[in-house]
């Protein structure tokens, strides 16, 4: 069961610099990465962010290129949130929170360039690789988007391709080869409520929050995607201080992968 | 060297605009607004109850946008009737955008229906939609306390601007992508999503710019509602 925490009681703490859990305003809780977590799987990861916990898979498969890119394979990015993982996800379709979970896991890698998409060309305008990633929540307790994205990350690192014969992918049958990276993409998201900016929101924050901004960093700690949510605005001040923050500990959990 | 836009525009040039309120009569409030060949009309039903009934507030009222692309209306292929996962993140995203300006708490367990369409697209349609959306909320006289405005800025060849074409959008030497919704007056932002690689002092001179072109979007706006009030 969540506690209903008050927002009076954790703005207080937040006017002194900390949280209810005793953490800073800049500080991750404890987050592990582990990879080849399903041998199955091409590619296979498990984040967690504190009690957080989510599961990315990569499969790869063999389709035909899009008519407006010939010779380039492409990514497909699917989240589920599952109700074994929180009391507030509920069975069927992906709703809006899966969806913008996945566009923005998405976004981050393919405009970071991560993977070198017409190396993944096999015959022009016949046949690609495409990349399948699918992120799971196993438990929500406030951050899913940083796991989400991280074990993303972690598990398209992680994949090996699996031999071809006869046209036909052997799955039993795996290579050393790796996927052609050219980068490496991280996302922190920096949450609002009142005054003050932090990051890695446990439930009880994630619940309160205002207004978030999800900031895609690359290697050099250029910007590669944004998504501002939640239901309060925010001035240009606030967008700037959050992605500074996010840039600064962008370089923490990109140690992790 | 420096990108040159196809039409020869300055960073700071919009396409030219037009806003009209009032065109879907049935509607208890309607926009159009159209940039450059990117055209979007919205229509607003209600406060008027909400079914299914869990949906329902009981303390005030909810906003629930749509965002839909005519199947004719892209430059390539047909676009398939129905929603897709970009076009509910699009709904999503714009229900944050316009949410801020609203107070819904005299309409507990109704809702304020948005319906965006777009028949004519060359980029920058979440944001004209947001243009539309808002004339038609004020035309269906919802308590709003400001009215949003939005750009698509981009940051394409080391340069930052604003008002991205499709030819824009489609430059082979890579773009970023910033639609931006604000509130003129305040300089609230409510709507912030960005994709392709820029440096994060670059975004600063986009929202500049995003900002001065919403100052000159919103009196189109606002003169749209006027034409149609100005009796009075």
């Amino acid at each position: 069961m969540v506690v209903k925490t008050s927002k009076q009681r954790m703005l207080e703490f937040f006017a002194k610099g900390f949280r209810l859990d005793g953490r800073k305003l800049n500080e991750f809780r404890n987050v592990q990465v582990e990879t080849g977590i399903s041998p199955n799987a091409e590619g296979s990861s498990r984040v967690k962010i504190g009690d957080t916990e989510v599961l990315a898979g990569v499969k790869l498969e063999l389709g035909t290129p899009y008519p407006d890119k010939p010779d380039e394979g492409t990514i497909m990015v699917g989240a589920e949130l599952l109700p074994l993982s929180s009391p507030d996800f509920e069975a069927g379709p992906p709703g809006i929170g899966a969806i913008e979970l996945a566009r923005v896991v998405d976004r981050g890698i393919r405009e970071a360039a991560v993977i070198d998409f017409k190396r993944l060309c096999i015959t022009p305008g016949e046949k690609a690789w495409i990349v399948v990633i699918d992120i799971i929540s196993v438990n929500d307790d406030g951050n899913l988007f940083d796991a989400a994205a991280l074990a993303a990350i972690a598990a398209v690192k992680n994949c090996r391709f699996p031999e071809i014969s006869d046209g036909v992918i052997d799955y039993k049958s795996t290579t050393e080869e790796k996927l052609p990276l050219n980068e490496e993409s991280v996302e922190v998201t920096v949450h609002k409520i009142g005054g003050t900016i932090f990051i890695d929101p446990s439930l009880a924050e994630e619940q309160l929050s205002e207004a978030r901004l999800t900031v895609a960093v690359t290697k050099e700690g250029d910007l590669c995607a944004l998504q501002k949510g939640g239901d309060f605005p925010l001035v240009e001040e606030d967008i700037y201080a959050m992605i500074d923050l996010a840039v600064e500990k962008s370089k923490e959990l990109r140690k992790l992968i | 060297m420096a990108f040159t836009r196809p039409d020869n525009r300055k960073v700071n040039d919009f396409r030219d605009i037009e806003a009209k309120a009032g065109i879907i009569k049935r509607a208890d409030g309607s926009g159009y607004f159209r940039i450059g060949k990117t055209v979007a009309y919205a229509a607003v039903y209600g406060p008027r109850d909400l079914y299914p009934r869990f949906l329902q507030n009981p303390q005030k009222g909810i906003l629930r946008c749509s965002y839909n692309m005519m199947p004719f209306s892209g430059s390539g292929e047909r676009v398939r009737p129905g929603t897709n996962r970009r076009s509910r993140e699009i709904s999503h995203v714009t229900e944050k955008a316009l949410l801020p300006v609203l107070d819904l708490t005299e309409f507990p367990n109704a809702v304020v229906d948005v319906f965006i369409e777009l028949p004519q697209t060359d980029a920058g349609t979440r944001c004209a939609g947001i243009c539309a959306a808002s004339i038609a909320l004020a035309d269906a006289g919802i308590p709003m306390r400001d009215m949003v405005s939005a750009i698509a800025a981009g940051y394409i060849g080391g340069t930052a601007l604003i008002d991205v074409s499709k030819e824009e959008e489609d430059y082979a030497g890579g773009m970023a992508d910033i639609p931006i919704a604000l509130l003129p007056r305040t300089g609230e932002i409510t709507l912030l999503q960005m994709d392709g690689i820029m440096p994060k002092d670059q975004l600063k001179k986009a929202i500049m710019l995003a900002k001065e072109a919403c100052k000159k979007i919103i009196t189109v706006q606002q003169k749209a509602l006027k034409e149609k009030y100005g009796r009075w």
